[in-house]
């Protein structure tokens, strides 16, 4: 834990967070139409950032040892399932959560 | 008028409160574990004020990730609230307050106010900082929670992966282009196989970005 690091971690997230969000009202103003790319990525790229988190949420789970990332793997379906059948978020959060806790601590 | 205001403002924000304080908890309890305490907690939800964000912050700060690590990850996964920006553009035109309405564009905030027809600027400014307000309290209490109740938290940690599958899934059902989602996917679990957990994920953001663009060009071919 080096706290030094981590204030300049978050101010740099604090900064490139508000660079972004002021970006379009410095850069364009309304009757400027965009640049196509930037649409085009505006429209895709959030979805693939989000399945690269679930990816990096994971990074750590050893699937070539025991228990091979079963426990992972039935919280992510406990999650993906309440989703698709409920489509609350909160509720798939912390259901997930819960049981992945239980997973963790009772085997 | 201003109490009727803030009391529309109020009751508009409740579904968010909701949200906030819950995701909010969990951020404030995952920072808890990794050692800091309610100072952390609050600075990072004043001056950074993003949900998913403050998540990977988590886990950038718990591996001492480097500054540049940092920079781009934040850019990729808070990009998208530069498009939320140009669709305010003109609501937020010649608007008192317009800097903090701006910095307050969040993924809730802007669900809230993009259909708002009304012009009350006052109306505006108090959704954005009645979230502001809970996403703060709820981190703050999460790591109070952490810090002072003992429990055993062991696999609180999966409440961030939780977040990211929910809205993963919720997109899958809501868009019908699933290629973008298999890309994101695909590049991070090849860069993570061929280059371990500590090294991919700039390599993994750079694929993906160029891979979006390379069958940008190919679709209009098909057209």
């Amino acid at each position: 834990m080096n706290n030094y690091h981590t204030i300049l971690i978050i101010i740099t997230i604090s900064l490139v967070t508000i660079l972004i969000r002021f970006f379009p009202f410095v850069v364009f103003n309304k009757q400027e139409k965009l640049p196509e790319i930037i649409t085009y990525l505006g429209n895709v790229l959030p979805t693939a950032i989000m399945a690269m988190l679930v990816v990096y949420c994971l990074k750590d789970v050893k699937v070539t040892v025991f228990p091979y990332g079963l426990k992972e793997l039935v919280a992510v379906l406990v999650v993906a399932v309440l989703h698709v059948y409920k489509r609350n978020t909160l509720l798939s959060i912390t259901c997930g959560t819960i049981c992945y806790m239980l997973l963790v601590q009772l085997f | 008028m201003k109490k009727e205001t803030i009391k529309q403002a109020f009751i508009k924000t409740l579904p968010v409160m909701a949200g906030y304080l819950v995701l909010g908890i969990g951020f404030g309890v995952l920072l808890s574990k990794i050692g800091y305490g309610p100072l952390y907690a609050v600075l990072m939800s004043v001056i950074i004020y993003g949900g998913s964000m403050q998540y990977v912050a988590v886990s950038l700060i718990d591996s001492a990730a480097s500054l540049i690590t940092v920079a781009i990850t934040t850019l990729l996964v808070n990009g998208r609230h530069l498009f939320y920006g140009l669709s305010m553009l003109e609501k937020y035109q010649n608007i008192k307050r317009k800097p903090y309405l701006i910095f307050g564009i969040t993924d809730e905030t802007y669900s809230l106010l993009c259909q708002e027809e009304s012009k009350d600027e006052d109306y505006y400014f108090y959704i954005t900082i009645l979230n502001h307000s809970y996403w703060i309290i709820g981190g703050l209490i999460g790591n109070l929670i952490g810090t002072l109740i003992p429990f055993n938290s062991a696999g609180i940690e999966f409440s961030m992966t939780a977040l990211f599958v929910a809205i993963v899934v919720e997109q899958w059902l809501t868009t019908k282009d699933h290629v973008p989602a298999i890309i994101g996917f695909g590049c991070a679990v090849n860069c993570l196989i061929i280059l371990g957990p500590e090294h991919f994920l700039i390599p993994t953001m750079i694929a993906i970005v160029l891979l979006l663009i390379m069958i940008r060009k190919r679709g209009k071919l098909n057209e």
